[in-house]
């Protein structure tokens, strides 16, 4: 296995795989700081950022206009009152869903290589419940009455509804965003105190020093911020599990043949976190290639998130199975129409790339060539991406276009201002993360130190 | 040596196990005044500071416990008392249906516990401190392990003490000013 590793070195130890060989922590600060530090902005970070950029102001310009249109201007419908809207809501929460995994599951489970990429995969977090959050608000119909949604004494005397999922999903993402960004920042502090005093620009010490709130890594403070980072790891694993399943409730608790199931808490959680990693990865391939961080991202890092994608794809391969399965044999003519009306109706295209991209394609990760080869690795994460995308599309529109009565059924078809404010949130997501890895640091520092095999100080 | 008042000495080493050794032996020498500063946390280092501290997880797990109990009690009060609402003849504390809110809730209290509480237990933020007053202490963010032992220790003496730390192997040792 090691000989495949790029460096072609034998690694006597489990960390050195990790890390490029050679590293003191003052090559590696230096190495990692200055990606940041450096008052010279890549011209590729230039172009890139402009491009994203660009899908910012078409987002803005579809708000705007959905601001004084009304949802009209979807392509939703009786029956589809659910488009583009909350197919993108979900998808990108589900994204969301392999930052905290990263960051907080496999820290407890001790796992070493998560290290590189959890700062990254916390940050793309963050973005991603950002761009989820809005679409829920955006497709109320008077999205200037979001704040009805919480709970608070009003005039009106009335309260939101308890029982209902729309209202859990209010907090559990709300929560999510919350948690992910504390998580996020106490990671970041002893970073923004290396950043403090290295900077050499009065801006940046000032910047950075507010961030780090006067950290000098003293032991007494280091001890109690493991115990906090482990209590954070430790909340927020059982958090993630709950945001995927609240957002599966809402489709669950419907009555509507497809989404009336018990499997889809599970499945959704599962379906999250392949998403989840197939971004990380859809990310990470060109940013460690741009800033030639392929000491720190190594090989193995690539090898064991193919091989988490390919674990978690199995079980939404499972939970397909299961759907037909049981539209079989719950014997309600209901549910066995629905999965007819998607193998073999008018959407049945789609149903048939998802199954490719999330199902077919994907088993390919099961030869290592493949999990070590950025360029392939890419290839598959990518087409999980569309893959997740299109089982949202899947589950929202086949169920919903044509449910009980045949009088009103109905074809869906997003329209431009749907496709706007979708590349509008990918280019939101995209600017927030160039923006991140420019001001500050994508891996860890202060966790990679540790990492480090023998201590030699220069 | 100038006559002005220190906060205290500063010994810089160059790796963690001489940075503990160094605390070992400090702390059997009698001072207790002392702290060590590391690039990233070092488990020995707590063992080797007497660090037994365990306010945290409770302070975390009194935050959950009042998001949890807060949580229901708004659901409680908003579904039975405030706005009974007969949704699907469900009773008016149908409490099954509170639960994701109040875990929810839990798990947030928690969180900001946590974190306030560490950020407070450790006097941060602090955008002060006599230890920045050195120019070497700026290495103890990314290369450098120090110790420091504060002249508020009973048995610290300007000169006893830096002669002290000097034989234990220390790149340098510093006065830190007040």
């Amino acid at each position: 296995m090691r000989d495949a590793l790029e460096s072609g070195q034998p690694a006597p130890r489990e960390t050195a795989e990790l890390v490029g060989p050679g590293y003191t922590y003052g090559s590696l600060t230096e190495k990692l700081a200055s990606i940041v530090l450096t008052p010279r902005t890549p011209r590729g970070w230039l172009v890139g950022f402009t491009i994203a950029f660009t899908f910012v102001m078409i987002l803005l310009y579809a708000v705007g206009y959905l601001f004084v249109r009304g949802v009209g201007i979807f392509g939703i419908n009786v029956p589809v009152g659910w488009g583009f809207d909350i197919i993108n809501f979900v998808w990108w929460i589900g994204i969301g869903h392999a930052g905290t995994l990263i960051s907080a599951i496999l820290l407890l489970f001790r796992q070493q290589w998560r290290t590189s990429i959890n700062r990254f995969a916390e940050a793309m977090t963050l973005f991603a419940v950002a761009c989820a959050a809005l679409y829920p608000i955006l497709h109320l119909g008077r999205p200037w009455f979001a704040y009805w949604l919480t709970p608070y004494p009003n005039t009106m005397g009335m309260w939101p509804q308890f029982r209902s999922p729309l209202v859990w999903d209010v907090f559990a993402i709300s929560t999510y965003g919350t948690v992910s960004l504390l998580f996020w920042y106490v990671g970041l502090i002893p970073d923004a105190a290396t950043l403090r005093d290295r900077s050499t620009s009065r801006l940046g010490r000032i910047f950075y020093g507010i961030v780090a709130m006067g950290w000098r890594g003293s032991a007494r403070h280091w001890h109690r911020y493991e115990t906090a980072y482990l209590l954070l790891a430790g909340l927020s694993t059982p958090l993630v599990v709950s945001v995927h399943s609240i957002v599966s409730l809402d489709f669950a608790s419907g009555i509507l043949p497809g989404w009336h199931t018990t499997i889809f808490p599970p499945y959704f959680v599962a379906g999250a976190v392949y998403s989840g990693f197939a971004m990380v990865l859809c990310l990470i391939i060109p940013i460690r290639r741009f800033y030639g961080l392929q000491d720190f991202v190594t090989l193995r890092h690539l090898d064991n998130m193919g091989k988490v994608m390919l674990a978690s794809g199995l079980i939404v391969a499972y939970g397909y199975l299961m759907e037909a399965f049981m539209s079989w044999y719950s014997g309600s003519e209901y549910e066995a129409f629905m999965m007819y009306n998607r193998v073999a109706g008018p959407y049945a295209p789609l149903y048939w790339a998802l199954i490719g991209a999330n199902v077919v394609i994907p088993q390919a990760l099961w030869w290592k060539r493949v999990r070590i080869n950025s360029a392939l690795l890419f290839v598959v994460a990518f087409c999980i991406n569309i893959g997740m995308w299109l089982e949202r599309f899947v589950i929202i529109v086949t169920s919903l276009h044509r449910d009980f009565l045949p009088s009103s059924w109905e074809m869906y078809y997003p329209t431009i201002w749907d496709w706007a404010t979708f590349l509008g949130t990918i280019g939101l997501f995209l600017s927030l993360l160039f923006l991140f890895i420019r001001l500050l640091p994508m891996i860890s520092i202060f966790e990679m130190r540790a990492l480090l095999p023998k201590p030699e100080a220069e | 040596m100038s006559d002005r008042k220190i906060y205290g000495l500063l010994a810089e080493f160059r790796t963690p196990e001489d940075l503990t050794a160094a605390v070992r032996r400090a702390r059997a020498a009698g001072y207790r005044r002392i702290d060590a500063f590391s690039p990233f946390p070092i488990e020995e280092l707590a063992e080797a500071l007497h660090l037994h501290e365990r306010k945290l997880p409770v302070i975390v797990l009194i935050g959950g416990l009042v998001g949890c109990v807060a949580g229901f009690l708004l659901q409680y009060y908003a579904s039975v008392i405030s706005y009974p609402l007969n949704v699907g003849g469900k009773p008016d504390n149908s409490w099954p249906s509170f639960i994701p809110v109040a875990f929810e809730l839990t798990i947030l209290f928690a969180a900001f516990s946590a974190v306030i509480g560490m950020l407070r237990l450790n006097s941060l933020p602090m955008p002060y401190h006599p230890l920045f007053n050195s120019r070497r202490f700026s290495l103890a963010t990314s290369t450098a392990f120090f110790l420091c032992i504060e002249a508020a220790d009973r048995q610290f003496d300007r000169n006893a003490t830096a002669n002290f730390l000097k034989e234990l192997g220390p790149v340098g040792v510093s006065e830190v000013e007040e």
